[in-house]
């Protein structure tokens, strides 16, 4: 099987880790070979949080700069940050909310500029599906599903190989039940808004 | 029911590297297990935790990993399977026990679980311990892959039993914290009472005694290396005259890269999963037969020199690199791109196209350092000694902890940290060595684990330094673990005592000894100053809940704070608190109400009294 390799970047506190375990059991589910890594140490410190996925027939768990066929960031500034994962051909998803990190408000840096921001991106890479996750997430019912909402527009996307039903099936039976309505609106809303 | 308890063997499940080892050990009928928490291993000892409430398991979350490793050594030597975990340095700590535990043995199997860390994601150092087998002259068993892990552990258990000595199991953060599909296996029923019998000659180690046991392990050493020839965990795949020889996670990214330069048939592959002792026919036989031999490993050349000193005895002269400017380095950990890059520098090949995108144009990026929580009582206490020590010069060693990164601007305080406990010794040695008043920080935990010695030392030896003991109720750093100093009951978790950390305070005759509350911001100051301006040894207990373990056992919320019309922009609350709930609309202070935690101490130093509740409704 052709190898995929993802990234997802996030701030902590974003639900990486879930989104990260949904498309894993996903896999499992659907007997696509898995493997996967993340950096979580100090998430709950307002830290980053990389999670590397890799499908297929590879054996690292961890994805080197350039090597990622896909990039989703559930932070802007962070899915800029991640640019070092790209080749010329990654797909990348990107939610268009910002979390300003405190070291702008102390004066210890200025946060891009959001259009620049999607113009580089968007020059560097196959395609950038640019999306406000958090908005949609709202309006689906809770801003904590902004990691569903940007597993929609993943699998939309399209080049993962994970069909987006069994995706649905994996949000229904493995996240918790009061969410999971939720959840299915958000990932459903993040799907639909990606075009073609 | 606990999902590692899930009786359907041959079902697969995906599981983090922590939670594999933890079924490996449940496999394997463990029966006691401790710990002191450390990251990347603290899953293994958060799930076995959990475990132990609801099965016959005996699990401690001990007050350091010496005693930790003591606990469970007692309990091989009643015959019980047991297993201690323990991040890398931690075993720096338990190496005492260690190394006599070596000569002693045990009778049931015993596996000590080190989990090391390349590239220091969430420690003070690299150090790697395969170091510790050779050192100790104990077998060492190493995974390359989630699920291997937790086949491996059965084996390293029935290993000890075989030999009679405890085996270490070293791991990788990228084995602890990677996510993989898990076969599980059988579940049994473990014998979980033992008995000790007594055989003085082989359990107290007077000089006559150890005399003997050192022999008695040389021997074992001899067998472990017939039994690491014959291991199906040091395996030779592959075919052709270009050799590389790996172990743990850097065999993955060989595969990788082997297949990726489309070299199956150019390059064979010695994986070393049983690392000490090697087996040195093994090696020497695989470095025989090739033309050059590389050694892919992360941290030490480990596996390089002894490859080198194998080939050396045999009289081959076979090419054996691995560290070196143009190939591996100590350093960090490695990836596949690293990796396959060096083989084919090493092999003579055309080095692969990088392909990292041009990110010339990419402006500085703002960087997100980890930083104390919103409302965290640490911030408020740091606040508070800085207030108390103005006009005083200072030297404040640390310690480890989230509080650790109470060294960061703003707040900087934090000059010296080395290892578990190190504040209050070193304070001693400032105290001894300079003028300045010496105020160290230490955890409530940590304080525990290594900070009472140090504070006998400085009652002993009279020194002048002010210990401040942030005493936020848990061992949030890892992961809220339980600690002698948290009341179990209020838990809702029975069985447990409680040690006050005032009472161990005042009963070691420190001179003088505060209580404050970090979130009363005028009273913690004056009390500090109190205590700084003390000749002798002084305490200050800083006491306040950890904010997010608050949250996490749903306690009530303070009601927000906001920035009201009064604002004239000192800026103190970012420039001195430096609290992340802050941010500018512009150029104008806000508060974030989702992160406000209501701690209030920025209303309390705002010189406007412009930060105030958030109104209701």
């Amino acid at each position: 099987m052709e190898t995929k390799r993802l990234i997802i970047v996030a701030v902590g506190g974003q639900g990486n880790l879930l989104a990260s375990k949904v498309l894993g059991e996903a896999a499992l589910a659907a007997g696509v070979p898995v493997r996967m890594s993340e950096i979580h140490g100090m998430a709950q410190r307002g830290g980053v949080v990389e999670s590397a996925l890799v499908f297929g027939d590879a054996h690292s768990t961890i994805i080197s700069d350039g090597e990622a066929d896909l990039v989703v960031g559930f932070e802007p500034l962070e899915t800029l940050r991640a640019l070092n994962k790209c080749h010329a051909r990654t797909v990348v998803v990107t939610n268009l909310t910002p979390l300003p990190p405190f070291t702008v408000a102390i004066g210890r840096g200025v946060y891009p500029d959001l259009e620049h921001l999607q113009n580089l991106i968007r020059s560097r890479v196959a395609r950038l599906v640019a999306l406000d996750a958090a908005a949609l997430a709202k309006a689906a019912g809770s801003i904590l599903s902004v990691n569903m909402v940007l597993l929609g527009a993943l699998l939309r996307v399209g080049n993962l190989p994970l069909d987006a039903d069994a995706v649905r099936e994996t949000i229904r039976t493995r996240t918790k039940a009061e969410f999971a309505a939720v959840n299915l609106a958000a990932f459903e809303s993040g799907f639909a808004h990606v075009r073609d | 029911m606990h999902r590692l308890l899930t009786d359907a063997p041959g079902q697969q499940m995906l599981m983090l590297g922590n939670e594999a080892i933890a079924r490996g050990a449940l496999e394997a009928g463990v029966a006691v297990a401790s710990t002191y928490p450390g990251t990347p291993s603290s899953e293994i000892s958060l799930h076995l935790f959990q475990i132990s409430r609801r099965t016959d398991l005996t699990f401690e979350y001990a007050t350091n990993e010496k005693v930790a490793l003591e606990v469970a050594a007692a309990a091989a030597n009643a015959g019980l399977r047991s297993l201690s975990i323990m991040k890398h340095v931690g075993l720096n700590v338990a190496a005492d026990a260690l190394m006599t535990l070596a000569y002693v043995g045990v009778r049931g199997g015993m596996v000590i679980l080190t989990a090391d860390d390349p590239f220091m994601f969430s420690s003070q150092n690299e150090q790697d311990n395969r170091y510790y087998a050779k050192l100790s002259g104990l077998p060492m068993i190493e995974p390359s892959s989630v699920d291997e892990a937790r086949a491996m552990m059965a084996a390293a258990f029935d290993l000890s039993e075989q030999l009679g000595e405890p085996v270490l199991f070293r791991t990788t953060t990228r084995i602890n914290h990677s996510t993989a599909p898990v076969r599980l296996g059988p579940l049994p029923e473990p014998r979980t009472r033992g008995d000790f019998i007594k055989e003085p000659l082989r359990c107290v180690t007077v000089p006559a005694v150890s005399r003997r046991l050192h022999v008695r392990l040389l021997e074992n050493w001899e067998k472990a290396a017939a039994l690491s020839e014959a291991s199906a965990f040091n395996r030779v795949t592959g075919s052709g005259t270009w050799g590389v020889i790996c172990s743990g996670v850097s065999h993955g990214y060989v595969l990788d890269a082997v297949a990726d330069l489309h070299l199956t048939d150019r390059v064979r592959i010695l994986r070393i999963g049983f690392s000490h002792p090697l087996p040195e026919r093994m090696i020497t036989d695989f470095v025989a037969g090739c033309e050059r031999v590389l050694v892919v490993e992360e941290g030490e050349p480990y596996l390089e020199e002894a490859a080198r000193a194998a080939a050396q005895a045999s009289g081959i002269t076979v090419p054996i690199r691995g560290k070196g400017a143009d190939l591996f380095s100590r350093l960090y950990e490695f990836d596949p791109a690293l990796v396959r890059r060096c083989l084919a520098v090493y092999f003579g090949l055309e080095a692969p196209a990088v392909s990292t995108v041009d990110r010339s144009e990419v402006p500085d990026l703002p960087q997100r350092p980890p930083n104390l929580c919103a409302g965290c009582s640490h911030r408020a206490t740091f606040y508070a000694v800085k207030k108390a020590a103005e006009g005083v010069e200072t030297i404040c060693p640390t310690d480890i902890g989230c509080y650790t990164l109470g060294f960061l601007p703003p707040l900087s305080m934090g000059d010296f940290l080395i290892c578990m406990g190190s504040s209050v010794g070193t304070a001693c040695g400032f105290a001894a060595a300079t003028d300045k008043k010496v105020i160290a920080f230490i955890g409530d935990s940590t304080f525990f684990h290594s900070g009472i010695p140090g504070l006998v030392n400085a009652v002993f030896n009279q020194h002048d330094i002010t210990l401040v003991i942030l005493d936020n109720g848990t061992t949030a750093m890892t992961g809220h673990q339980p600690h002698p100093g948290v009341d179990m009951a209020a838990l809702g978790i029975q069985g447990f005592g409680r040690v006050s950390i005032e009472a161990v305070v005042r009963a070691l005759g420190v001179g003088h000894v505060t209580v404050v509350r970090p979130y009363r911001v005028e009273k913690s100051v004056a009390a500090i100053r109190e205590a700084i301006a003390f000749k002798g040894v002084s305490v200050v207990i800083s006491q306040e809940v950890c904010t997010l373990y608050a949250r996490s056992l749903k306690r009530p919320r303070a009601k927000a704070f906001r920035v009201g019309d009064k604002c004239r922009n000192h800026r103190d609350c970012i420039q001195q608190l430096g609290c992340p709930a802050f941010y500018l609309d512009g150029q104008q202070v806000r508060i974030d109400a989702d992160l406000c935690t209501g701690c209030s101490v920025c209303a309390q130093i705002c010189p406007e009294h412009a930060i105030v509740p958030v109104r209701e409704g």
